[in-house]
């Protein structure tokens, strides 16, 4: 059975550090649904968000192996409904399109958007929320003309109350000293 | 201990960090981005001693041979551009068997790197998969560093190949202040766990309650150096020991508790047993394919306990009752004093029942003094009962390197180096130049393919010019014998491009100023065998073998361990 899964990966900042996590998800030939790198707490410390779907036990698998990774610190893995997920999204919309009455900003404001740029041929609009908010916005904008849409990989907290600092001194009191 | 220097270059930190981390040999090949650091080596060839390979693969191969011999890193260096491609499959091999091998290639300037510079690859890039870490130095004051990383990575935890790419522009640069530390931990890397207090005591109760105990050895237990402690426990608990084929000599073949090795060739008991016992300890193996066999058919009666060092190996293949994440002599020592010592006499008369059934079917026949053809477990047979105590026997793969694992009498000191997880053909001879480069007393043995040889065999160069004792046994049967093997079980013996057109070996041999010479029967075996232990140096002896032989037992493909073949008529 595959589900969605949630890899939160904490590590050193280092060069091609992203090339090694990513050769294990294709060696496996599993696809990354969407990723997002950017640095965390704590000191030179940064995350990765990755989701992918897959089985739980090759996701287990693909969490040991990242974990393997010299400057990799932690990778911990998530169902779907052990994070609170986010991601933003941004939409240009060509002005010509919007016409005279106030639908644009009626949808806007209905859905927790905002206008973020407005410009003579265009405005931008920023939407925040989980992945199916921002399918859904998009698609209520079918009537207008959208030139440009992206959307950022998303984040996550995790539900579970354990900290980083915590693993990290667990792990090295579990570890072995020559 | 520290080493504080200034104003020296790039390139001679690289050569005083690896004095530093008791690098006393380097295998390599010069180019146009290396030859500061190999300047810097005249400077201190009073300290390292270069071997020049004859292809870069080689290098890797040889690094692989002296690190088993040497229990410590091996260390290669080599240029730029093809100096580096040519490394990837000797990074893999060592990669796939844990090897601990330090490779440090040259890289054009930093201002050049993505610009398609004469000899520019991204060698970062392509050897990631295949290196347990990596790194490209493009400052001369990353070098201390870098190295000593390098060297702590290659060897703890689950060893394996790291690679540090150095720009020249680091290797010219003038450092103010070199300062060299050994690295003894990384924030980030946790290599060795302490075994675990519950999963022990749950083994030692599967232990001390199971009928019939089985413990298969894999490459873990020479790596980490517990051959002693494996040895008593089995004792303590009369329990049979098997080994993989990276396992082999990590106790000796005579061994009343010895079953063999396990898998695809391996021996009758071995495998019977791993489906007949109820507790199944596996010490640093990874049930690889080549072990299991069909993966549903493997051992389900049995309660496994998984001692490995590296945790992605736990629950991987095989769901173990008990993973112990921990090094094997550590683990292995705690659990020693908890169990109890048992008899299981009958198990043990089973295993010898087994041992009995292979030997009067299997052995009688590959080890035929009387048989009219020469076959290669009769040829390794006369070497083995000859060769000094403390040889190292490294194969190359095929056909003869199964008849040299199963056929081999691996007394107490006498150790395997052989491609395992990559199969490498043409791994034997580099292989065997590194390990020879520290066992200077002549007691390596290298046994070879026709199609093997031909692979790498302008590593001769390296075998005449450093005058290496390696013993070289080529077992010839004109074919690529294993494929013949598979064509003839698997494809109605349509054989095709297993059949070679081989040159005369002893005359190439000769060429290099190496004593060479061929036999074809069985009275000459065990002479030609005594005059290549006592003619000093190297010795290059072929053999010229039965070329229809099959390697029996087989598990066939899709089948279980316990649905081996001894011969083709079952
Ligand atoms: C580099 C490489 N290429 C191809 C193979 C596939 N292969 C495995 S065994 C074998 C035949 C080896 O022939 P030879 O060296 O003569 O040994 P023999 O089996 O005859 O003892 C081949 C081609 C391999 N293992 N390695
Ligand atoms: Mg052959």
């Amino acid at each position: 059975m595959k589900h969605k899964y949630t890899l939160l990966i904490y590590t050193e900042n280092h060069i091609g550090l992203l090339n090694r996590i990513s050769i294990i998800f294709t060696r496996h030939k599993v696809n990354i649904e969407s990723l997002n790198t950017s640095p965390s707490m704590g000191e030179n410390i940064h995350s990765f968000v990755i989701t992918i779907i897959t089985s739980r036990d090759k996701a287990e698998h693909l969490r040991k192996l990242i974990e393997k990774q010299v400057e990799v610190l932690k990778a911990f893995i998530y169902e779907e409904n052990q994070v609170i997920a986010m991601g933003v999204a941004l939409f240009k919309i060509s002005t010509s399109s919007i016409g005279a009455n106030n639908i644009l900003e009626q949808l806007i404001r209905s859905s927790s958007a905002r206008i973020i740029a407005v410009e003579p041929e265009f405005i931008v609009v920023e939407k925040t929320g989980t992945q199916d908010d921002i399918k859904n916005f998009l698609d209520s904008l079918s009537g207008f003309d959208v030139r440009e849409f992206i959307q950022s990989g998303r984040v996550v907290v995790t539900r579970p109350m354990g900290k980083l600092t915590d693993y990290l001194r667990q792990m090295s009191e579990m570890e072995e000293k020559d | 201990m520290e080493t504080i220097k200034s104003g020296i270059s790039g390139a001679e930190a690289v050569t005083l960090a690896l004095i530093e981390e008791g690098v006393d040999t380097v295998f390599g090949y010069p180019g146009g981005s290396n030859l500061p650091i190999y300047d810097s080596f005249f400077t201190h060839k009073d300290k390292i001693n270069h071997i020049l390979v004859r292809h870069e693969q080689g290098a890797v191969h040889a690094a692989e041979g002296y690190a088993a011999a040497a229990k410590k890193p091996g260390v290669c260096m080599v240029t730029s551009g093809p100096g580096a491609t040519n490394l990837l499959t000797g990074i893999a091999d060592a990669q796939l068997d844990s090897v601990p091998v330090v490779c440090i290639t040259g890289q054009v300037n930093v201002s050049q790197l993505g610009y398609d510079a004469f000899q520019e690859t991204d060698v970062v890039g392509f050897s990631m998969p295949v290196t347990k870490w990596n790194y490209q130095i493009t400052r001369a004051s990353e070098i201390a560093e870098t190295i000593a990383k390098a060297f702590f990575i290659a060897r703890s935890g689950r060893p394996g190949p790291v690679l540090i790419d150095i720009t020249k522009n680091a290797q010219n640069e003038i450092i103010e202040n070199f300062e060299y530390r050994k690295c003894t931990g990384i924030r980030s890397y946790h290599p060795k766990l302490k075994p675990q207090e519950d999963a022990l005591n749950e083994a030692v109760m599967l232990l001390n309650n199971a009928k019939r105990p089985f413990m298969v050895l894999g490459h873990g237990v020479l790596l980490s150096g517990c051959k002693s402690e494996v040895k008593t426990l089995a004792e303590k608990l009369n329990m049979p020991v098997a080994c993989t084929l990276l396992g082999l000599s990590s106790i000796e073949s005579s061994h009343p508790l010895f079953a063999g090795m396990v898998g695809l060739h391996g021996n009758l008991a071995a495998n019977k047993m791993t489906n007949e016992c109820d507790v199944l300890l596996a010490v640093g193996m990874r049930f690889a394919d080549r072990v299991t066999g069909n993966v549903q058919k493997y051992a389900p009666q049995a309660k496994v306990i998984h001692i490995e060092i590296d945790p992605s190996e736990i629950n991987k293949v095989i769901a173990a009752a008990v993973p112990i994440v921990s090094d094997a002599k550590s683990a292995l020592k705690k659990i020693l004093p908890l169990t109890r010592s048992s008899s299981h006499a009958s198990w043990i008369e089973k295993m010898n029942a087994y041992k009995k059934q292979e030997s009067e079917t299997v052995f009688s026949r590959d080890l035929d003094k009387n048989s009219k053809i020469l076959r290669m477990g009769r040829v390794v047979k006369a070497v083995s009962d000859m060769m000094p105590e403390g040889t190292v026997i490294v194969t190359d793969v095929g056909q003869n390197q199964m008849a040299s694992a199963r056929y081999f009498d691996y007394k107490k000191n006498d150790f395997l180096v052989t491609s395992g997880g990559l199969g490498t053909m043409g791994f034997a001879l580099p292989a065997s130049i590194g390990a020879s480069s520290i066992k200077k007393d002549g007691a390596v043995v290298c046994v070879m393919g026709d199609g093997g040889f031909q692979m790498t065999m302008e590593e001769l160069g390296a075998v005449m010019q450093y005058k290496l004792p390696v013993k070289m046994v080529l077992l010839n049967n004109n074919f690529l014998g294993m494929i013949r093997q598979l064509q003839e079980l698997y494809y109605s013996s349509r054989y095709y491009f297993g059949e070679m057109a081989n040159p005369d070996f002893v005359k190439i041999v000769e060429a290099y100023g190496i004593n060479a010479k061929k036999i074809t029967s069985q009275e000459d075996l065990e002479p030609a065998v005594k005059e290549m232990f006592d003619t000093p140096g190297p010795y290059f002896l072929e053999v010229q073998v039965e070329k229809s032989e099959n390697i029996y037992p087989v598990i066939p493909a899709g089948a279980g361990v316990d649905e081996l073949l001894l011969s083709p008529e079952n």
